[in-house]
């Protein structure tokens, strides 16, 4: 086997979640059908829904099936967005972290270009966390003019993980609703939707084992929302479309077991990254390790390798195997250097020198070894072929 | 040989990739990307930078089954290739950025970093052959791109591969299509890429501003008309003048200069614009050394431009080509490139052009 270390990007399906796809797959019936068929697709959804709402501290009413992170990001931030500005036209203001994800930071952008909208971007520190006097600041300012506040639980490209609860009671203080971007924490740290606090939540199928094209926002019943799909209503009328049978099945086996044996896996996966951390720092004595040195994902190691082009290491590991990532995908492919490095102190310099690796459920210790054998000759390589990039 | 394919998303690059695969090659493609901003630059038009071109490279190297990576040249770019050229028009000469490209861009910065990640070898989809080492003509006339390869030194040819240069286009056409790959029929680039509707004149006023000024006759001195900003006239242009007044013999009349020092264009008759002496530099032996201090040899003045017997002489970093028969349209900025048959031998900047009637006999 490869060393497939991009979990972060997408992970292995477990089995448990192909057979449970696969078997629904083979079933007709459009859950909102009267005849059997869709009666018994109808059990199946709302099978999954109860079991989804159980592993993350839900109410099943609270679950809106969507497909995926992106569009549950999307419907979140516009729609709490739209219904907040139409309750009270002052309410014009997104409150969001700087190191988001573009699910969340381009949908932002966008209401501030088409909607009228102004946005606050949260500082983070060096570790990458917002601290909740800076979010209590930005409401005090003016708290009249808030729609939202959005604060992703746990980052993708450096893991860090935020107190989410500290930062939603902050939030309620001024009445104004919280969003957390939990796609990366579902299945890797303990995740509560009602304990938390939160008043919307974005999950994800494919980071945990399940199929991809199917998520799902968590929604409190008195949290208005404006659809973004108009059509049948099929989700509260706040999603419209037929509904994914197989995709829900899916995710909601894939969620209950990944929340279900978090921990030991959680710990396994940990140590690995910890190993595959000493190993580079070993072996590459300048490269800075991203991010915080406790509250942080289980998977996620971000390293910087002083000298190097994260695409030119990239290329050089997959060559020899070694499957990981520069940070988050780009447009067209071209490594811009990531917002999150640069909120975290970066210089565009080290964050276009950085590689992510990312371990799950599958990683071994083989991976570990394979990685660090590959990279002290990708890094001596890279370093020779500079920063090409850059001008002079 | 571990061998970079430089895919710009065009036939040529993807025959090119294909056929260094099937020679054998561990082969790995680069699409390199070369605008800062890539869906905007361009809407439509072809060129070489677009999100859609950059999608067709990497679909086509799927085909091939080859890694693919996307590098990020959008900085060095700008600093080599499009400053130059609006400096160089600033400066009232021609540019050639196809050239600029391959000299800093493509067989420099891409070069470079291909043999420090440990490649041997760069393989590009120009129409040119490398003939023992020695860069040669395209056996498609039309599509020979030997011309703005002459800036390559022999080391940098060295690591080169053009594997297109024994087919026609058609050929490469035909046989993108028999290997299942999806450009086969895309159309070519002819414009400079970096220049999204092809309007060159609108692209250089918005980066040197325009203020009109003065037509002014060369041999009169009688200004006859004006003109909208001197930046993006070039040597030998006849159109785009709108002058109202005809010569006396009713001839047309071609712009002979561009002063940007005082923004003015000026113009005469056609022969006035012959031209019979051509002083380049600095010159780069292409083909490894000078073949004497004098010689002769024919050159060519412009890309797709005819070739002319000529004199050359040496002088350190500076050659002087005396031609035999004058030619017209000869521009300061774009390459003088000196071929034995259809073998380079080398090029240089033009830096001064003599009219045939200022030559001393
Ligand atoms: C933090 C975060 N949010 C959102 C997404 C998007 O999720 P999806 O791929 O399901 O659209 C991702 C994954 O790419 C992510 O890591």
């Amino acid at each position: 086997m490869m060393p497939y270390l991009d979990h972060a990007a997408t992970t292995p399906m477990l089995a448990e979640a192909i057979t449970a796809v696969s078997r629904a797959m083979g079933q007709v019936g459009n859950p909102s059908s009267l005849h059997g068929a869709g009666r018994a697709a109808r059990r199946s959804i709302e099978e999954s829904r109860e079991l989804l709402a159980a592993s993350l501290g839900a109410r099943p009413s609270e679950v809106i099936l969507t497909a995926g992170g992106t569009e549950s990001d999307n419907l979140a931030v516009k729609g709490i967005f739209w219904a907040r500005r139409a309750a009270d036209p002052r309410r014009r203001r997104v409150i969001a972290s700087s190191i988001e994800h573009h699910a969340v930071m381009d949908a932002v952008e966008w209401l501030v270009e088409h909607e009228g909208a102004d946005v606050t971007w949260l500082p983070v520190d060096a570790h990458g966390l917002v601290a909740p006097a800076a979010l209590r600041a930005a409401l005090a300012r003016n708290p009249e003019s808030v729609a939202l506040v959005t604060v992703m639980w746990a980052n993708n490209e450096v893991g860090t993980v935020q107190s989410i609860n500290e930062l939603a009671a902050v939030a309620h203080e001024y009445d104004v609703p919280m969003h957390t971007d939990a796609v990366q924490a579902v299945g890797a740290v303990p995740v509560d939707f009602a304990a938390s606090g939160v008043d919307a939540l974005t999950m994800t199928g494919h980071k945990l084992g399940g199929p991809p094209g199917a998520g799902a926002l968590l929604l409190r019943r008195d949290i208005a929302c404006v659809p973004l799909l108009h059509g049948g209503g099929q989700e509260r009328e706040v999603r419209s479309g037929t509904l994914n049978v197989p995709g829900a099945v899916g995710l909601a086996v894939a969620t209950s077991l990944a929340v279900e044996r978090r921990e030991v896996v959680a710990a396994r996966v940990a140590a690995l990254r910890d190993a595959i951390v000493d190993g580079v720092l070993a072996a590459v004595p300048d490269a800075r390790l991203h991010g915080h040195p406790t509250a942080r994902l289980p998977g996620i190691a971000n390293l910087t390798f002083p000298g190097c082009e994260g695409d030119a290491l990239l290329m050089l590991l997959d060559a020899r195997g070694v499957e990981c990532s520069t940070g988050s995908a780009c447009s067209a492919g071209v490594a811009q250097p990531s917002h999150v490095l640069i909120a975290l102190g970066a210089t565009p310099a080290q964050a276009r020198g950085s590689l992510r690796f990312s371990l799950g459920h599958d990683s071994t210790a083989a991976d570990v070894d394979a990685a660090v054998a590959a990279i002290v000759p990708a890094v001596e390589r890279a370093r020779r072929a500079g920063l090409t990039s850059v001008v002079s | 040989m571990k061998i970079l394919a430089a895919m710009s998303g065009g036939v040529d690059s993807a025959v090119a990739a294909a056929r260094a695969v099937d020679a054998g090659h561990d082969v790995t493609g680069v699409h390199l990307a070369l605008s800062a901003a890539p869906a905007t630059l361009r809407h439509g038009a072809r060129g070489c930078c677009t999100a859609e071109d950059a999608h067709d490279a990497r679909r086509a190297a799927d085909v091939l089954g080859i890694p693919f990576y996307i590098w990020d040249l959008a900085e060095r770019f700008r600093a080599d290739v499009i400053d130059d050229f609006v400096s160089e028009y600033a400066a009232g000469r021609t540019p050639n950025p196809c050239l600029r490209c391959n000299e800093k861009i493509k067989f420099t910065a891409v070069l470079d970093k291909a043999l420090a990640l440990g490649f041997d070898a760069v393989v590009t989809g120009h129409h040119a052959r490398l003939v023992d080492g020695r860069l040669t003509r395209s056996v498609d006339p039309a599509k020979d791109q030997s011309y703005v390869l002459a800036v390559c030194t022999q080391r940098q040819l060295a690591s080169a591969m053009f594997p297109l240069g024994d087919s026609t286009k058609t050929q490469v056409r035909e046989e993108a299509a028999a290997r299942g790959l999806a450009v086969a029929d895309k159309p070519d680039s002819h414009d400079i890429c970096f220049i999204a509707d092809g309007d060159t004149r609108g692209f250089l006023a918005r980066r040197l501003g325009a203020e009109d000024g003065p037509i002014v006759d060369a041999e009169t001195g009688d200004v006859l008309g004006t003109h909208p900003g001197s930046f993006g006239f070039t040597v030998g242009q006849r159109r785009g003048l709108n002058l109202q007044r005809p010569t006396p013999g009713g001839d047309p009349r071609y712009v002979l200069s561009i002063r940007p020092v005082d923004n003015t264009v000026v113009v005469g008759s056609r022969e006035m614009l012959e031209i019979s002496q051509v002083r380049a530099e600095p010159v780069v032996w292409t083909a490894g050394v000078a073949p004497g201090e004098r010689f002769t040899c024919s050159v060519q003045l412009r890309a797709h431009g005819m070739t002319s017997p000529t004199t050359v002489t040496v002088n350190g970093p500076v050659v002087t080509a005396v031609l035999d028969t004058p030619q017209v349209g000869v521009a300061a900025g774009q390459a003088l490139v000196m071929y034995d048959g259809d073998t380079v031998l080398g090029s240089g900047t033009i830096t001064a052009a003599q009219r045939t009637a200022d030559v001393p006999a």
